[in-house]
């Protein structure tokens, strides 16, 4: 029998383990599932995990793939410090690209100086707007911001369609629901000539290390150090909790809304009534596989990015549909978080003997 | 199209029924202390699950039942996370909800565009799962209000240390509590994929687990007002149907993100009331159980 003894403290050593030791579970899982689905596992991991990063287009896709990650996933990984659960991402992401990717269609003619960098901030406003409502409702009338934030996805999402479908359709799009694409000054420029590795890669790498000073240099970061440890005793030092809400949703549905931004006016080049492959729930996996530190995120990031990289290589060489990346994401999350048990428990195996002595 | 009040009132029995089957499970797993938020992942797995196996079988009651085993058994997976190895119930719910729709997606791919024989009526044009959910409904409010059962059960959700000092198993209540949930959260989907719109689609679900998560909130914890709660959300989805087909001026998106809107909406009315909310949660809600404390 399994009995889960008390550390009395935080294991460092399993913090770092657990993520290590999930993955190499999720791979194992990810083996059999394969068997079941009639493929050889091997070839298949193969396929899954190897394979996209082999080819030249292989690393510049990954970072292409998880630059929007990193951006979401750090804003998270600072709100969920707070026990703040903003759940609500998608819809953050896809405000961000509604609110500045409007301003780049409505002026494609503008100077690129000043267009880009104006989507972006319109971005990041339009993302910190959508999460602000959870957060003056949370504020305010006590509602949860899990259930606010998830349902206003929904209605986001259906605003988006809306707009590609009527307003904003492309006259000359032939009847399909899209926008027209954004102007040379409205797209994100390419960093590394021959890739898709766009300024978004750089800005999120950004992002996380000044998340990373903000969170062990400055008296918000210490805040909420102390409210994700003990927050009866940030309470006492006399944070406000309604402060760190308003302050985590708001950053976190900023950097939501810079990546939608990003990833429309960038990879995509237009608005489309689908914009995400769901990276505003997959950035939840990698805020926590990050450890909620902001540099743990741009690791765990580049493995989710790997997921949907070997999601689509399985669609296309094993005929899987690309669901199996929703799989293996699922299972990665369940095993870390069943690993992280580690961390403040050992695990001891007792005989039944004992509790009958007892 | 002229507006029938019969045909009205039997098209919003369609859309209640799993709002009404699945937040009658987790209100009996939040009573508890558990907070699933899982819902969503366990109603898409009911639901590819019940209409796999009544395609496979030929028979809708044995996708039934197949709907509330497959429901169970991830309710289980979430179980044995949270209650034995105590990891964060927020977290795992949303684990079980991505995992959830990926294995359904991938479990679904080769059912789309399939048509299956719908579940049959048994009394007044009705089928048993539209019974059931009343009936289920009455039972957890007998059970929960007026047997020892209950109020063993809300004993563990309200303290779970004084529930263990007095010999109760916490884990063991909590996790029979979690599986019946999601049994209630796979017939809720069951009822989507084989009486509602008898075919499975990818997210077929389209946020009614999140509802019905909202509902428990919205019912305060009781049953009589979570059978209102899910009828009031029932119509309001069966109106936001109804006025898209009339064809308004008014955009389609508009009408259809009425039911999310209306939930946060009720969400805030319920929620600013501090006090009623501290009389009726659960007090444990969402809190890990060690005996060493």
């Amino acid at each position: 029998m399994l009995r889960l003894e008390p550390r009395g403290g935080r294991s460092p050593v399993w913090a770092v383990a657990s993520p290590i030791l999930a993955m190499a579970l999720t791979v194992a899982v990810s083996a059999a599932i394969f068997a079941l689905l009639g493929r050889a596992p091997g070839p298949a991991l193969y396929t899954f995990l190897i394979e996209p990063l082999t080819s030249e287009s292989g690393p510049p896709e990954l970072a292409v793939k998880a630059a929007p990650l990193i951006l979401i996933g750090v804003g998270l990984a600072l709100a969920f410090r707070a026990n703040v659960w903003n759940i609500g991402a998608e819809g953050q992401y896809t405000m961000g690209a509604i609110f500045g990717g409007g301003l780049g269609l409505a002026y494609p003619d503008a100077p690129a100086a000043v267009l880009l960098p104006a989507m972006m901030a319109l971005g990041v406003v339009g993302g910190a707007a959508a999460a602000a409502i959870p957060a003056y409702l949370r504020t305010r009338f006590n509602a949860s911001e899990i259930l606010t934030s998830l349902m206003l996805t929904y209605v986001i999402q259906l605003l988006l369609i809306y707009l590609v479908t009527g307003p904003w359709r492309d006259p000359e799009g032939y009847g399909f629901p899209q926008t027209a694409l954004f102007s040379e000054a409205a797209t994100v420029p390419i960093l590394i000539e021959g890739t898709r590795v766009h300024l978004g890669v750089a800005l999120a790498v950004a992002a996380a290390l000044i998340a990373w000073l903000l969170l062990q240099r400055s008296v918000f970061g210490f805040a909420l150090r102390v409210y994700g440890q003990a927050p009866r005793a940030a309470r006492f030092g006399g944070f406000s909790e309604a402060r760190l809400i308003w302050a985590t949703l708001l950053m976190s549905g900023g950097l939501a809304g810079l990546a939608g931004l990003i990833e429309a006016a960038g990879p995509i080049g237009q608005l489309l009534p689908k914009i995400s492959p769901g990276y505003g729930f997959t950035a939840i996996i990698v805020a926590f596989l990050g450890r909620l530190h902001p540099l743990g995120v741009v690791v765990a990031a580049l493995v989710l990015a790997l997921s949907y990289l070997g999601g689509e290589a399985a669609q296309i060489d094993l005929g899987l549909p690309s669901a199996v990346t929703g799989i293996f994401q699922g299972v990665l999350l369940f095993f870390l978080l069943a690993c992280d048990v580690l961390i403040l428990y050992r695990v001891r195996i007792v005989r039944r003997a004992v509790k009958e002595a007892a | 199209m002229s507006f029938q009040l019969t045909s009205f009132l039997l098209s919003v029995i369609a859309t209640s029924t799993p709002l009404l089957l699945a937040a009658t499970g987790e209100l009996v797993v939040e009573k508890s202390g558990v907070l699933n938020l899982g819902l969503e992942g366990m109603m898409l797995v009911g639901a590819i699950a019940g209409f796999a196996a009544a395609t496979q079988s030929g028979s809708a009651t044995l996708g039934v039942v197949a709907g509330g085993l497959a429901g169970a058994g991830l309710a289980l997976v979430f179980a044995v996370l949270t209650l034995t190895f105590l990891s964060n119930q927020v977290a795992t719910g949303l684990a079980l909800t991505i995992f959830g729709t990926g294995l359904s997606a991938l479990a679904g791919s080769s059912y789309v565009g399939i048509a299956v024989a719908p579940l049959p009526p048994i009394l007044f044009g009705q089928n048993a799962l539209v019974y059931l959910s009343f009936i289920m409904v009455g039972a957890v409010w007998w059970f929960l209000s007026a047997s020892r059962g209950g109020l063993i059960l809300r004993a563990i959700g309200d303290s779970h240390d004084a529930a263990h000092a007095l010999g109760f198993s916490v884990v063991g209540i909590r996790y029979l509590a979690t599986l019946f949930g999601g049994a209630m959260a796979g017939l809720a989907g069951a009822y989507l994929s084989l009486a509602y719109s008898p075919s499975w689609a990818e997210n077929m679900t389209a946020g009614r687990g999140w509802i019905a998560l909202a509902l428990v909130v919205f019912s305060t914890w009781r049953p009589g007002w979570l059978l209102a709660g899910a009828y009031l959300f029932g119509g309001i989805m069966y109106l936001s149907f109804y006025v898209q087909g009339l064809g308004l001026a008014v955009p389609s998106q508009v009408v259809a993100a009425l039911p999310y809107v209306a939930t946060i909406v009720v969400l805030v009315l319920i929620s600013r009331d501090r006090a009623r909310i501290r009389l009726n949660a659960p007090a444990c809600l969402g809190q890990p159980f060690h005996e060493a404390g």
